[in-house]
């Protein structure tokens, strides 16, 4: 009798779980007994949605543990946590409190340049964001066992989504299109392994879940990113910057499950009070654009 | 044979995937209606707190109360969940299973774990059975007419049945092995109601 801990079918099966879901960014133990009670698959711990961190500047890091272990135990769900681009050290610290799943995330100040974290060497699983297939298949090569397209944090604004969501999906039928003597070239010109190319190819899919990220607001920017393809959604700042965010929160999870029923979708997109402000991601600053870093 | 796949949240296309495998009409239930001309249910894994709160929103918890008198229902991790009447916390339930159980029983995820096992009722009994838990739950007591129907090396229950209830707190559903999707066939095939 054999028995494996957290190889990587369950570090990919807990994503499996997440399908059809939204996972919410909250700051505090309150705000997760809110999502968790709205329905939430998961939530993201930490210190500052992205809107603030745009807001406050300086150097945004790993959660306080004590934060994160206190959202964990006010809440039945899983529990994701954020570490810096490259800081394994963070990573470690945040597999030693014993979240469910860990964010190598862009939000963050990079803390490397150059390389991302060595997933394989951890027994908790990561998702990683993705602008393209090329980024996604090298994330999955370095062992993430979930995908989100980064959209961009913090701003409300859903059109990076679609963006990163249309190339992704785009990137894989042309894929799929092409005869095999082709596939290498292709790899070389995404920056991907070929044979996670040779995988997608034939699966018509990424090889992990995938969820959109960044920007979305409204239950009606959920379910575009649910028809658009992706397994379920991240809402960070849309929902705790919002004017009721129990109720949005409640019909951004009712909307991710009916996204394709329009007579559902109207009637829990009615009277939530104010969205969040927002700021259009297009006009932003390059050097303010959190989807640019990582590579 | 007509069966549904409970999908509002989870793995429903995994368990879509293993029944059309086995030549099943597969149908996705998102609303009360759609339950109509089925012969047999799956309760999926996913997050049984979403999926409970949404049924309640979406009018489904009577209705397929009712739908498991007398038709078959499987429930899986969170589904399993799902089907018990009794799991010491307050969270939306069928409650059609006469078990208690416990949610998140191993730990967290980095408990998540596979095993190989041996599973007398299935077909080919002597080939093992990958079974695969994610943060999974078990069933820590059985009362009335359900049955235990398969345990862990130490003891603790993971499988039950009830006539045509089952419930498991692993996921056949991410295996490429069909025959606890088979069993589950023929549990919605059989004319008894247990």
């Amino acid at each position: 009798m054999e028995q494996e801990v957290s190889g990587f079918a369950v570090k990919k099966g807990l994503a499996e779980m997440l399908k059809g879901g939204v996972i919410m960014d909250v700051v505090t133990p309150d705000q997760a007994k809110i999502a968790e009670d709205a329905g939430a698959v998961a939530v993201m711990a930490l210190e500052r949605v992205p809107a603030d961190i745009r807001a406050d500047g300086g150097i945004a890091r790993m959660s306080d543990p004590e934060l994160v272990l206190k959202i964990m135990e006010a809440v039945s769900i899983p529990v994701m946590a954020k570490c810096r681009i490259g800081h394994f050290v963070e990573a470690q610290i945040l597999e030693a409190l014993g979240v469910d799943y860990i964010d190598e995330s862009e939000v963050l100040t990079p803390a490397d340049e150059a390389y991302h974290i060595n997933k394989h060497d951890f027994k908790v699983p990561f998702v990683c964001g993705c602008r393209n297939l090329g980024e996604a298949l090298r994330r999955i090569g370095e062992g993430a066992a979930m995908m989100r397209t980064k959209g961009e944090p913090g701003t409300g604004d859903v059109v990076e989504a679609v963006r990163h969501a249309r190339a992704v999906y785009g990137d894989i039928r042309r894929l799929q299109s092409l005869p095999e003597e082709e596939v290498m070239t292709f790899a070389k010109n995404i920056q991907a392994p070929y044979e996670l190319c040779m995988q997608v190819r034939e699966l018509g899919a990424l090889p992990v879940v995938n969820f959109a990220a960044g920007g979305i607001a409204t239950p009606a920017d959920a379910a575009l990113m649910m028809q658009l393809g992706v397994d379920g959604v991240f809402v960070g700042s849309g929902i705790f910057k919002s004017g009721d965010p129990s109720r949005r929160a409640q019909a951004i999870v009712k909307a991710t499950t009916h996204f394709n029923e329009p007579r559902i979708l109207a009637e829990v997109s009615r009277n939530l009070g104010e969205a969040m402000v927002g700021r259009s991601a297009v006009n932003l600053p390059d050097a303010e654009k959190m989807a640019d870093r990582g590579w | 044979m007509k069966i549904g796949v409970l999908a509002l949240q989870g793995d429903f296309r995994e368990h879509r995937i293993s029944l059309e495998k086995l030549g099943a009409d597969v149908k996705e239930v998102r609303l009360p209606e759609q339950l109509e001309g089925l012969q047999g249910l799956i309760i999926p894994g996913g997050e049984s707190t979403t999926i409970g709160k949404l049924m309640l929103a979406y009018g489904l918890l009577e209705p397929i109360r009712a739908f498991g008198q007398t038709r078959a229902v499987w429930g899986t991790c969170a589904g399993a969940i799902l089907m018990a009447k009794e799991i010491g916390r307050d969270q939306p339930l069928l409650a059609l299973m006469d078990m208690e159980i416990e949610r998140n029983a191993f730990g967290r995820q980095i408990d998540s774990f596979e095993i190989e096992i041996v599973v007398p009722f299935l077909q080919s009994p002597e080939a093992p059975y990958h079974l695969t838990f994610i943060r999974g739950p078990i069933i820590k007591q059985i009362w009335g007419e359900a049955q235990a129907m398969l345990s862990l090396p130490d003891g603790r229950v993971i499988a039950a049945r009830q006539g045509k209830l089952f419930a498991t707190s692993f996921h056949p559903e991410l295996t490429k092995d069909l025959r606890f999707h088979q069993y589950f066939l023929e549990l919605a095939k059989s004319q008894s109601t247990g």
